[in-house]
């Protein structure tokens, strides 16, 4: 555990050295001003136009759920480009580099290593996407007094979905150098969105065919699913015609997970973990 | 007490590459042996094994009488790569630090000064590694090989990158090592360094042994000369103890002698036969 925890702090002290935290925290308060000046603008446009007193249709109601499901994807996005950067070269890449030797000659095992290197990206990534996405939140319910329905399962899965990137990561660089699991992971979170969305078309037409896509997507990428339940869990309350043009769109969560989800996340976590291992325990270096 | 590494039969392929092809070696409690070889002779190969680093295909590698790699082995060794990177934004203090960290070693800061005071970077040990020239890094990988007071150290080209100060710098710390009780395996090719300081060598060539011995046993009498008024008579299968005898029987015949050399082969000479048909 000693070593768990020495690798994990050695990689967050290397991130902040770096200054990693610095250009992410600049990005990110660049991304929630220009969210916040679109979303006042938009809650304006709405609730001159829209909303009207009597209809069913509550339009700021469903902007909230849109725009802020629009945040949820962006933040999805930033945290993901956060997890694989912090991950992508922890076995090979560093090994090329011949850090990973000297280390590794240490009494600390391989598993011990991996596991550190996981779980410093995934508190990082997890910690960023909660803040982000509670500040996003805070930024709707200013502009337009717009609040989710949910607002700490939302938050758990979208720590879920960066986490399951990150361990995705670290198995990557079991096998591939840095450059190459960049790419690959970064084509397995489009894979997953897109798989994601093609289940949420077929959910709207309705086609099976496509919705049995997106069902076998969220098996194989369960950060989809999780950050599908967490877009379903901010408008969960919504009903009628709010609830249908809300699933209409591409930031409406069409399903609901359930504790099934929650169960196979963290399966899927201990599989990669497993695999990740075993393949590193036989790597030469 | 077991021998702080010792190797029987030891394999390696990589795919259709036989790195090495079924090396013993051993290095006693507190002995000094040289590794050598041409470039990609196996060397780091073997190196790495004991460290645990690379799995041998064939045979079996114990370090301190545990099997090499395992948590036990790994907790009495010191190794300083040939390729030698560190964190370059950590500064050498944090390096020894994290090090010691992953070793237990509880010699806190204390330990630390001592080290790199020991490889010449007392002043500098708050310097980033980035900021260090290559020389200091492989100091800092010496310092760092040390930390938690190892029973053998791997040491693979620990000179590679020092000025010939350094290299002596070096050498001086091997006699320390020695001095401690500190078994040391040694892969160089300084073959002067090696003939310096080591009790044993083993060349291999083509993941092989070719010689084994001390440097004297290596470095054998080859002949002898004896420089007579007709010029120098050189006795190629002559022992130093056939020179009384040759010496009578020349005088007897009427020679002048005026000097007597029993020639011995240099380490140089020695390594160069041994790899002789190994090179491409």
């Amino acid at each position: 555990m000693n070593g768990v925890v020495t690798i994990a702090r050695y990689a967050i002290q290397e991130s902040l050295r770096r200054r990693v935290f610095v250009v992410v925290l600049i990005l990110s308060v660049g991304f929630l001003a220009l969210f916040a000046w679109g979303t006042s603008a938009a809650f304006d446009e709405v609730q001159q136009h829209l909303d009207v007193g009597e209809s069913p249709f509550h339009a700021s109601e469903t902007a909230g759920g849109i725009l802020l499901g629009l945040a949820m994807f962006a933040i999805l996005f930033l945290g993901s480009v956060l997890a694989v950067f912090l991950t992508l070269g922890a076995v090979r890449g560093d090994a090329e580099r011949g850090l990973l030797q000297p280390i590794l000659v240490r009494p600390i095992s391989r598993m011990s290593v991996l596991a550190g290197r996981f779980l410093a990206a995934a508190a990082v990534c997890g910690a960023y996407v909660v803040v982000m996405f509670y500040a996003a939140s805070a930024i709707t319910r200013w502009a337009g007094d717009w609040w989710p329905d949910r607002i700490i399962v939302p938050a758990l899965g979208m720590a879920g979905a960066v986490a399951i990137i990150a361990a995705l990561s670290v198995l990557g660089s079991v096998y591939l150098s840095g450059t190459a699991n960049g790419i690959a992971v970064f084509m397995l979170f489009g894979a997953g969105l897109v798989g994601g969305l093609l289940g949420q078309i077929g959910d709207a037409l309705p086609s099976a065919r496509l919705e049995r896509a997106g069902t076998i997507t969220s098996w194989g990428l369960p950060f989809e699913a999780l950050y599908q339940n967490s877009l379903y869990d901010i408008t969960a309350d919504a009903k009628g015609i709010d609830r249908v043009i809300v699933k209409l769109g591409p930031f409406g969560g069409a399903h609901a997970g359930g504790p099934g989800l929650w169960l196979w996340s963290l399966a899927y976590l201990v599989i990669v973990g497993a695999i990740a291992s075993w393949a590193f325990s036989r790597r030469d270096l | 007490m077991p021998p702080a590494l010792s190797a029987t039969g030891l394999e390696k392929r990589y795919g259709s590459v036989h790195a090495l092809r079924g090396v013993d070696i051993e290095v006693g409690e507190g002995q000094l042996v040289g590794l050598l070889g041409p470039n990609g002779a196996g060397k780091s190969t073997l190196v790495k094994i004991a460290c645990g680093l690379v799995r041998p295909t064939g045979g079996h590698a114990q370090v301190l009488g545990h099997p090499a790699g395992s948590l036990a082995a790994r907790s009495g060794l010191g190794y300083l790569p040939e390729l030698f990177r560190y964190p370059d934004w950590a500064n050498g203090d944090e390096v020894l630090h994290l090090h010691q960290r992953l070793s237990g070693s509880r010699g806190g800061s204390a330990e630390r000064r001592e080290l790199l005071e020991l490889v010449g970077l007392a002043d500098v040990g708050d310097r980033k590694v980035e900021e260090m020239s290559k020389g200091m890094q492989q100091r800092l990988g010496l310092a760092q090989a040390l930390i938690g007071e190892p029973k053998l150290l791997l040491l693979d080209e620990p000179t590679s990158a020092l000025d010939p100060a350094g290299r002596i710098a070096v050498r001086a710390l091997l006699e320390e090592l020695r001095r401690r009780g500190i078994a040391v395996l040694l892969n160089s090719h300084l073959l002067s360094e090696v003939e310096l300081v080591c009790d044993h060598v083993v060349i291999i060539a083509k993941g092989a042994t070719v010689a084994s011995g001390t440097p004297a046993d290596l470095a054998r009498q080859s002949g002898v000369e004896i420089e007579t008024a007709a010029g120098v008579r050189k006795f190629a299968q002559a022992t130093r103890d056939d020179v009384p005898r040759i010496v009578a029987e020349l005088v007897a015949a009427g020679e002048q002698i005026y000097d007597v050399t029993v020639v011995r082969s240099t380490l140089e000479e020695v390594y160069l036969e041994a790899i002789a048909g190994s090179q491409p």
